[in-house]
């Protein structure tokens, strides 16, 4: 029986750009990089040397912490090289791929024919285990705890991004012997989220809690199921894992090969060529984005969540978006009386956008003002569906004040679920940031 | 458009982090934000930012209050040339407020953006727009005849004492402009009450008594205003609180643009007529003030320009949605019993704002609680369950 996910608080934006509903193969890249700041809190062991040949699915460096968390080759190839920062952090490990590909065979195994030990111990002696995060904090599994639930959120909500509807269409059957493989790791549900609007083969998957998601932005967030099925509690485990990798994870289990395949929605008023592009998880920018404006910023993600990237660097591990918006780097004149500019989006009253709600918006990425003292209250509430105090746990998160933000519901939140007020907020604080270092505390002080 | 910029840029050169002047930044800054919306782009974060910034939002507040202040820069010049037996034009009137009210505004906000100024060139950041709408509020609510010197000392107490003691703006508890009056209030209160301080220079005509509905009722006197009159605000009074239509018009700009509490003025309007006929309803012969009829208590004396201009302000306001209703309606009721059971002070909203200002953080710690009990049941629930 599907249960419904219906919220009201939020933010529908309607932006351009979006990218068409049609395939193209991305250009081959010549490398890929692992990234383990893509793997937030991961501190890499290396277990290759640079010039080591490996096969698509061989471990290239797993977690100091905890050595069941190891990311493996996406693709067959050279380790080529080992970039390091200060204090010899490493920052991206560069793979040359092979012309064609070799994958390292895990043999075939059924999941729902195998025991739940077996499963778990193939998903994370794999390297599949990195494709899992675990709430609360947001970070890489750990292959030890036993999630009370699985999330999966297949609607995206957020502004310009991938369809994982049309993403997963060609895979449907990878991605239902993925579900059958991840529940196996839980004791609970395994939940899956979907638009309800829409009549999608997504609704006939089996093995899952079907969550109908009605609402505006962030109703497909994962923090938001959460919320609304089974909320966290302190020291509870929950896992979420992407739409397109429970494809990767079913694929390994049904042929035996890591296909790390990756389909990216290129969007963005900047980019001329917006389509979905199939590549390879930490692919070249380059080798999908060639034809875009001058003076853009290039994000490898969406336009509230993403990570700034260069033409010439790599695609988040996970991202299923590269969105390309015009860099805002100019001053406009008195633009900040009210009902002026009224052709830039604003959430308040203070401009006339609010009486066009289907207009479509362009956007860059002016601040559109300078960071101020916190003002203005109320607002952040109105973009909150969460039953959360965003302010005074933003303000508790500032002080780092343990005590008050375990209270005030820390371990049921996650940056992304700060985005919108991040863009709404008239202080333009940032408060996707300022909450990952009161998840940061937690973690080191609680755990 | 260029070449200003290019302009403001070479005027800039000196601040310039590394340069001679840095220190100064932020003054400089703070001219050149009114000119132009910096170039500034996200760098953390979200990518994209809504076009509402602080500046936006405090102009908004400051165009809300140009109504009332229009009308009260025409009723002083008004109240004064009747109380001579003239009848003045419309412009004549405005004229004699204006040389009143101009010199004000301008103290105000040259001794206040001034103290501002300062404040982030030595704390190192940029200035908050918040003064643009106290320095601009305080002679709003002062007596037309009130001498400059008491402007400006009202001034530096509320941006010392009021604000910038508590850490500058954001951070202050009680509303800065009403602490202005009420310091005015408490260290002059010959300037600040009485019967011949509401009307523009009373104190030169004989025999004439020009004090507000409020005293007079105070003092059990018969009432020579009618119920339009005290709406529309053609009466003695502080300067722009006379007028509930105009300040009704203000309270609509506040509302729709979603500024101002909608929530905080309903709620504060309703606890005043509650209380208005509680009073009516007990009928306490001798005193004027409880059987003055609860609508009209609404719409005389500081109550409307309170309640929608001051305890709006979200610093000092309650910060939860629930916290907003309780404050709300708390501010209306007090300021009505205030006013009727201590006439010594008719002017009970600028004491009940205070008041309230002060309990916020109070009622918004209950209202969380009630957040924080939830998830702690919902815990101990699991451990029962689990147990």
């Amino acid at each position: 029986m599907p249960t419904d996910v219906k919220i009201k608080k939020g933010l529908k934006l309607n932006l351009k750009g979006e990218a068409t509903e049609t395939f193209e193969q991305g250009e081959n890249t010549k490398t890929v990089a692992l990234r383990p700041a893509n793997f937030y809190s991961l501190v890499p062991k290396m277990v290759l040397k640079e010039g080591a040949k490996l096969k698509a699915g061989d471990e290239v460096f797993f977690s100091k912490y905890s050595a069941k968390t190891r990311v493996v080759s996406p693709v067959s190839g050279t380790l080529k090289e080992v970039r390091r920062g200060a204090k010899r952090k490493i920052l991206d490990v560069i793979i040359e791929a092979d012309e064609t590909q070799v994958y390292k065979d895990f043999g075939v195994m059924d999941p729902l024919k195998s025991d739940s030990t077996e499963v778990k111990d193939r998903i994370f002696s794999t390297g599949l285990g990195i494709f899992l995060n675990q709430r609360p904090y947001n970070i890489p599994a750990n292959a030890d705890d036993t999630p009370k639930a699985i999330y999966i959120s297949a609607y995206n909500t957020a502004p310009l991004t991938g369809s994982a509807e049309f993403i997963l269409k060609a895979r449907v059957e990878f991605f239902q012997a993925g579900i059958n493989a991840l529940t196996k790791l839980t004791g609970g549900k395994v939940y899956l989220g979907v638009d309800k609007q829409s009549a999608s083969f997504l609704k006939d998957i089996e093995n899952v809690e079907i969550l109908n998601i009605s609402g505006p932005h962030p109703a497909g967030n994962l923090g938001t199921l959460i919320h609304e099925t089974e909320p966290m509690n302190r020291g509870e485990r929950v896992w979420t894992v992407n739409p397109e990798d429970v494809a990767i994870i079913g694929e390994q289990f049904k042929t035996g090969k890591y296909n790390a395949q990756r389909t990216v929605a290129v969007t963005g008023t900047s980019a001329k060529n917006r389509k979905y592009f199939k590549t390879i998880a930490g692919a070249e920018v380059k080798s999908i984005l060639k034809d875009f404006e001058d003076n853009s910023r290039i994000i490898s993600g969406n336009v509230l969540t993403g990570e700034k990237v260069e033409a010439d660097g790599y695609l988040n591990f996970f991202a299923n978006e590269l969105t390309v918006i015009p860099e805002g780097n100019e001053f406009r004149m008195f633009g900040w009386i009210p009902f002026i500019d009224n052709n830039i989006h604003s959430m308040s009253k203070t401009s006339l956008s609010w009486l066009f709600p289907k207009r479509k918006y362009e956007v860059n990425t002016n601040i559109n003002g300078e960071e101020r003292a916190l003002v203005v209250t109320g607002e952040m509430e109105e973009v909150m569906p969460l039953d959360i105090f965003p302010m005074q746990l933003i303000k508790a998160c500032m002080a780092g004040d343990i005590e008050k933000m375990e209270s005030l519901g820390i371990y049921e939140v996650v940056p992304e679920d700060f985005a919108l007020i991040d863009y709404t907020n008239t202080s333009k604080i940032e408060a996707q940031s300022i909450i990952r270092g009161g998840l940061d505390i937690m973690l080191t002080e609680v755990g | 458009m260029n070449w200003i910029r290019h302009k403001i840029d070479q005027i800039k050169e000196p601040f310039e982090p590394g340069n001679k002047l840095q220190k100064y930044r932020p003054a400089i800054n703070a001219l050149d934000t009114f000119l132009f919306v910096p170039d500034h782009t996200t760098q953390k974060g979200a990518h994209i930012r809504d076009a509402v910034d602080l500046k936006r939002t405090m102009i908004t507040v400051v165009l809300a209050l140009i109504p009332a202040l229009l009308f009260g820069m025409w009723n002083a010049g008004y109240q004064h040339y009747t109380q001579l037996g003239e009848n003045p034009a419309i412009f004549e009137a405005i004229l004699h407020g204006a040389y009143k009210i101009v010199p004000m505004i301008v103290v105000s906000y040259g001794v206040g953006l001034g103290l501002e100024f300062a404040f982030a060139i030595m704390r190192g950041h940029e200035v908050n727009e918040g003064y643009l709408v106290t320095g601009l509020l305080i002679p709003m609510i002062m007596p037309v005849d009130i001498p400059l010197w008491m402007v400006a000392l009202s001034v530096i107490f509320a941006v010392l004492i009021g604000k910038e003691a508590f850490g500058g703006t954001g951070m202050n508890i009680l509303n800065p402009a009403l602490t202005a009056r009420a310091f005015a209030f408490f260290a002059y209160p010959t300037y600040m009450s009485g019967n011949k301080i509401w009307v523009s220079e009373a104190s030169n005509v004989d025999s004439i008594s020009g004090e507000t509905i409020l005293g007079s009722l105070a003092a059990n006197k018969e009432i020579t205003y009618n119920t339009a009159e005290m709406f529309t605000g053609i009466i003695p009074g502080s300067i722009s609180e006379t007028s509930t239509l105009c300040i009704a018009v203000g309270a609509l700009i506040l509302i729709l643009t979603k500024v101002g509490s909608w929530r905080i003025i309903l709620s504060g309007i309703i606890g005043a007529a509650v209380m208005g006929m509680i009073f009516n309803a007990l009928n306490i012969e001798g005193n004027g003030l409880t059987n003055f009829p609860w609508y009209q208590h609404i719409i005389v004396g500081g109550f409307a320009f309170g309640i929608v201009f001051m305890a709006t302000d979200p610093v000092s306001g309650a910060q939860t949605t629930r916290g907003k209703w309780i404050y709300g309606f708390l501010i209306g009721l007090f300021g009505i019993m205030i006013r009727v059971f201590n006439p010594a002070y008719p002017e009970g909203i600028m004491l009940s704002i205070l008041l309230l200002n002060v309990f916020a953080p109070t009622i918004d710690h209950y209202v969380i609680q009630g957040n924080v009990k939830k998830r702690q049941k919902r815990l101990q629930m699991k451990t029962v369950k689990t147990a």
